[in-house]
């Protein structure tokens, strides 16, 4: 009942946001005025900060906690300057690029440098015809997705990168790849959206890209002093629990909020946030305890990762139920890729960026092509095709990798070339906090 | 002077034991080694991690040379599981021992 239409609904009326806002002074808007709901102003304030919640510290300590203790503060640092620089990017130009109301399907051209003509009056467009929330709340909104999809990157090469190329790297990377691919997928003009794709939260956007761009760095970035040889497990895995609980409740912020209303629709969305994730842990658990024979905390929180990814496109279309088994097909695909692929071809994709949210994106966005439909429980109308509008959801998947994979393997070379990518031997053994940042985290 | 190196959870008890016969006091180290148990595996997600030194607890108890083979006798026989890695002890002389409150020596420092 979200909407008739379903193919396009989600990201048209996303992508149509700018356009509103930039015609609402034009003479043509005048039919009936756009009702702006307090309720739904409110929601979304939450929703942002939410998702700001699932940075700092949510994914800092998710990750910080699967580090060696002598590189804890390494990745919480990068974690941070990360989410601030691209802050700082996404109204300078980010914005603009994504969202700036031009016609091109790739980008949103320079029309809202500086955030150019965006005023307190300002209004963006929701998922209901005629009503709207203030522009600069959807600005605050994706730029929290904006500023967490390169922190999520940090995981593949942590424990060995220059802080230097991290930055460089993350930089030119927001450009090229994110801005880009989020005007693709959430734009009216973007190629992606036009093609039908549904990714309802950013499980392309924001995973997918993540992902990929993961497996390149750790490629090309090299493997781990001692990797195979050294103990290298995890620190504290307290502290991973804490950030993945954190992450969950965040992401209510990133999925519901996605809904940019608080109505069903948002609520359809939160449920299927607790689902899919409840079916994930569950799934990775019983993995683990039939393979291994024991059933381990950071399996769980694998899973409950790998859950949330999945349900990330999907939160808006499918079935509590539907994603339920969505969440156990991603852990037990992630759980394949995290314990087996990994170890056989040898990259050190360190905290498992590409395993968890590269392949649970992936299994996410192919998946609500599946799960959307009537059948099983998800919202599509009657003529929805599930073999149509999943394969449109693999060419979309396709794009994003080689878009992403090849601009990705470029910028890191570039990065190379100029600040050179990982610290010297000797600093890596004696870890990152010291070497790069002067400080550590535990005296004993 | 007897060392031992006993499982970390046997501590409290051996403590316990030793008190009983008389000793009065000893000094506790968390130390890692190996012997003939050689540790155990740990695994995070994928990664196997071997882990080749076991947690122990160190003992060093001072007493009276009539006491060191009750002493003996005891942590052996409270520490024993009968499985791998029970631990070891050692006896060594001591050259002299000191109270630093009074400076009493030897056994009277004990």
């Amino acid at each position: 009942m979200m909407m008739k239409k379903f193919g396009l609904s989600v990201a048209a009326m996303l992508a149509a946001l700018p356009a509103l806002a930039q015609e609402a002074a034009a003479p043509a808007a005048e039919a009936a005025a756009p009702v702006m709901d307090k309720g739904d102003v409110s929601w979304m304030m939450t929703s942002t900060v939410l998702v700001l919640f699932m940075i700092l510290p949510g994914l800092a300590l998710f990750y910080g906690g699967l580090v060696r203790s002598k590189n804890m503060l390494s990745v919480l640092m990068q974690t941070t300057i990360i989410a601030c620089m691209v802050m700082i990017m996404w109204v300078v130009f980010g914005y603009s690029v994504s969202f700036g109301g031009g016609t091109s399907p790739f980008w949103g051209g320079f029309g809202k440098l500086f955030l150019a003509g965006v005023t307190t009056d300002s209004m963006a467009a929701t998922f209901t015809d005629g009503v709207v929330i203030p522009e600069f709340v959807f600005i605050a909104f994706q730029m929290t997705f904006a500023a967490i999809t390169p922190a999520l990157i940090v995981g593949a090469f942590a424990e060995r990168i220059k802080f230097s190329a991290v930055l460089l790297f993350t930089a030119m990377w927001v450009t090229v790849v994110y801005f880009p691919i989020a005007h693709m997928v959430w734009d009216a003009n973007g190629l992606i959206f036009n093609m039908g794709a549904l990714d309802f939260a950013g499980g392309t956007v924001v995973h997918i890209n993540a992902g990929i761009a993961a497996l390149v760095a750790s490629i090309i970035v090299g493997p781990r002093l001692g990797l195979g040889k050294d103990m290298m497990a995890p620190h504290s895995m307290t502290l991973t629990l804490v950030g993945a609980g954190i992450l969950w409740v965040g992401w209510f912020g990133f999925n519901a909020g996605s809904n940019l209303e608080a109505n069903g629709g948002a609520a359809l969305a939160m449920i299927n946030t607790f689902t899919a994730t409840a079916g994930a842990i569950l799934a990775w658990a019983a993995v683990e305890a039939i393979l291994r024979g024991k059933a381990s905390m950071l399996g769980a929180a694998s899973g409950l990762v790998a859950g949330l990814v999945a349900v990330t496109p999907a939160a808006g279309s499918i079935g509590p139920v539907g994603a339920i088994a969505l969440g156990g097909l991603a852990s037990v695909a992630c759980y394949f890729f995290v314990a087996v692929v990994k170890n056989k071809f040898g990259y050190d994709d360190s905290l498992d960026v590409f395993g968890i949210h590269g392949i649970g994106g992936i299994i996410g966005a192919v998946g609500t092509g599946i799960f959307t439909a009537p059948g099983l429980g998800g919202v599509g109308g009657d003529d929805y095709s599930i073999a149509s509008q999943t394969w449109i959801q693999i060419e979309a998947v396709a794009i994003t990798i080689v878009w992403c994979g090849v601009a990705s393997a470029i910028l890191l070379y570039i990065t190379k070339a100029i600040t050179g990518l990982r610290v010297e031997g000797d600093d890596e053994r004696r870890g990152l906090d010291l070497s790069s940042h002067g400080e550590q985290a535990y005296h004993s | 002077m007897i060392i031992a190196a006993i499982k970390p959870y046997k501590l409290d008890e051996v403590r316990e034991a030793l008190t009983e016969i008389g000793v009065r006091g000893m000094m506790v180290t968390e130390i890692k080694g190996f012997g003939m148990q050689s540790g155990h595996t740990e695994i995070y997600r994928g990664a196997e991690y071997a882990v080749n030194f076991v947690p122990k607890m160190r003992l060093e108890i001072v007493v009276a040379d009539s006491l060191a083979d009750t002493v003996v006798e005891t942590i052996t026989k409270t520490a024993r599981t009968g499985k791998i890695g029970d631990g070891k002890i050692f006896v060594l002389d001591v050259a002299s021992a000191l109270r630093v409150r009074t400076g009493d020596v030897d056994d009277d420092a004990l």
